[in-house]
């Protein structure tokens, strides 16, 4: 028995029950719920018209690949689904489909994108990606915690990295190929032969040239979504204010008690967060300073040594791979506060033993008195190393946002007041 | 005994050391231990009045001690007592300081890291 599109159409129309804009509107006020029995609306168009905009809060599921996913969204078949592609069609034809496979409550949006359009009702615009940074950076997009929105928040990040040495070398590689934006690098130096068994941004070929040129060749030859911004001078009380304006987070990897001071104390003022890292033959350390939040240098270390005890003027070294990992450590923590996911080392201290193998952890506590930051505590003085109560960092964030995940809804990044160490 | 962690900037004064077993009922009394027997340690660790340096942290387990009951904070048998001073080194962008014998300049520098 032949039937031609027309009488398909015709029949199923008769067969398939119908749901107007109002009601679509009060299924899609809240994220798709956990709720098995909560009414879920599909999108079954194609990825451009998804990305050209849709209605919040609906599924994303292709019709080619329907059959294929529809069982890990919609595990329970007696689950309202009400389908919506752009003018009502093809969400008729996939609502065959469903019940072919079983489900029992599927229900067409007749008006679809194009009525919810003419209601005048709100639509959703996800963060556009080229196609070829969707390739690129595929394995992100597939992380619920990343997808579209946190790459595209990557994409418009800026980061800070006070030298482009051991630390600064590893790090800025892989924020580089994870896509962040803009990276700038303070570096006063030239490469020397001597950088090279862990400075993995620059290469023999490069001895003598600036290191901040040698970092941006690289990372334009590793990524050119990212912009590399040089500054080929020595960070100092005259211009650190210059330098970190209107960078989202920094990574310090500096030599020097005095620029790490002069940085926490300029970062604090900022209210920038500092991924900090010291390294030492088979050692490192690393903690998050994130103003207001949790402790800063200051309140670890309110003096330097003086001069004659600070420890190791000499010959120490440091093995190649120590910097490699603690700047991918440093990396790691730059990404969480970027995308706002995860547990920030805030109020902790991660030291690593390269000899022994052992990341052991130290909490932290912020100084009601220190000089730099205890005016942003006001009377709070429980002696913890975080704030009490939730903090908000200014980025927004997304909810899920895998490439068919729910649309997310808008939130601000939640550093709450977990204890600050767990043992 | 308690375990106390000598950090690695602070070895050579600790005859290599990267933990020592002392005996004390109380961190102070370990602190004390461990400066008899590597007098070196001292001026890292404690000022002349016998305070702790405050570019000196000192932790039993995971706290730190400033928030217990400083130097009269309980040290068992089972307890590890880390020291932890300030360490600047970092990106290794200084080079020329390495050669360089400790000029006033770098009186602030550790120069353990490029």
């Amino acid at each position: 028995m032949s039937q031609s599109y027309g009488e398909l159409m015709r029949s199923l129309r008769e067969q398939i029950p119908v749901v107007g804009v109002g009601e679509v509107e009060s299924v899609v006020r809240q994220p798709p719920s956990a709720d098995l029995r909560s009414p879920i609306v599909i999108d079954v168009r194609e990825r451009y018209e998804w990305d050209a905009g849709h209605i919040p809060n609906t599924v994303h599921i292709p019709r080619g690949s329907l059959e294929e996913h529809i069982e890990s969204v919609v595990p329970d078949r007696s689950r309202p689904v009400i389908l919506s592609c752009q003018s009502g069609a093809r969400s008729l034809l996939a609502a065959r489909t469903l019940r072919e496979m079983g489900y029992t409550d599927v229900a067409n949006f007749a008006g679809s994108f194009e009525g919810w359009r003419r209601a005048g009702l709100p639509i959703e615009t996800p963060a556009a990606l080229s196609d070829a940074q969707r390739r690129r950076y595929s394995r992100h997009l597939l992380i619920p915690e990343v997808g579209v929105d946190g790459q595209k928040r990557l994409l418009d990040s800026k980061v800070l990295l006070i030298g482009a040495g051991g630390l600064g070398s590893p790090a800025a590689l892989y924020l580089a190929a994870a896509g962040v934006g803009t990276v700038g690098i303070v570096d006063f130096d030239v490469v020397d032969e001597s950088n090279l068994q862990r400075q993995v941004l620059h290469t023999t070929d490069r001895v003598g040239t600036k290191k901040v040129e040698s970092a941006a060749e690289t990372i334009r030859a590793l990524n050119p979504d990212v912009k590399v911004i040089g500054h080929d001078e020595v960070l100092g009380e005259d211009n650190v204010e210059r330098l970190i304006a209107g960078y989202d987070a920094i990574l310090d990897g500096t030599d020097t008690f005095e620029v790490r001071y002069t940085l926490n104390d300029a970062a604090v003022r900022a209210g920038i967060p500092v991924v900090h890292a010291s390294v030492f033959r088979f050692e490192g350390q690393l903690t998050v300073f994130a103003p207001g939040v949790g402790p800063c240098y200051r309140c670890l270390y309110p003096t330097p040594p003086p001069p004659e005890l600070a420890p190791g003027c000499s010959v120490a070294g440091v093995l190649g791979v120590v910097p490699g990992i603690m700047g991918l450590v440093q990396a790691n923590e730059l990404i969480k506060l970027l995308l706002g996911i995860g547990d920030p080392l805030i109020g902790r201290l991660l030291i690593f033993d390269a000899l022994d193998a052992t990341f052991t952890e130290l909490r932290l506590r912020r100084d009601p008195a220190c000089p730099a930051c205890g005016h942003l505590w006001g009377d709070v003085a429980d002696g913890d190393g975080r704030r009490p109560q939730a903090i908000t960092l200014e980025r927004s964030r997304s909810g899920p946002a895998g490439t068919s995940a729910p649309a997310g809804t808008s939130a601000p990044v939640q550093l709450d007041g977990r204890p600050a160490a767990r043992g | 005994m308690t375990q106390v962690r000598i950090p690695p900037v602070l070895r050579a004064s600790a005859g290599g050391n990267k933990q020592v077993e002392l005996e004390g009922a109380t961190v102070g009394e370990v602190l004390q231990q461990l400066v008899d027997r590597f007098p070196d340690l001292r001026s890292q660790l404690f000022t002349e009045g016998g305070e702790l340096n405050r570019f000196v942290n000192v932790y039993l387990n995971d706290e730190d001690v400033r928030y217990l009951s400083e130097l009269a904070t309980t040290a068992g048998a089972r307890d590890t007592i880390v020291v932890l001073p300030a360490m600047a080194g970092g990106s290794g962008s200084a080079k020329g300081r390495l050669g360089e014998a400790c000029p006033a300049k770098a009186t602030l520098v550790i120069c353990g890291i490029w």
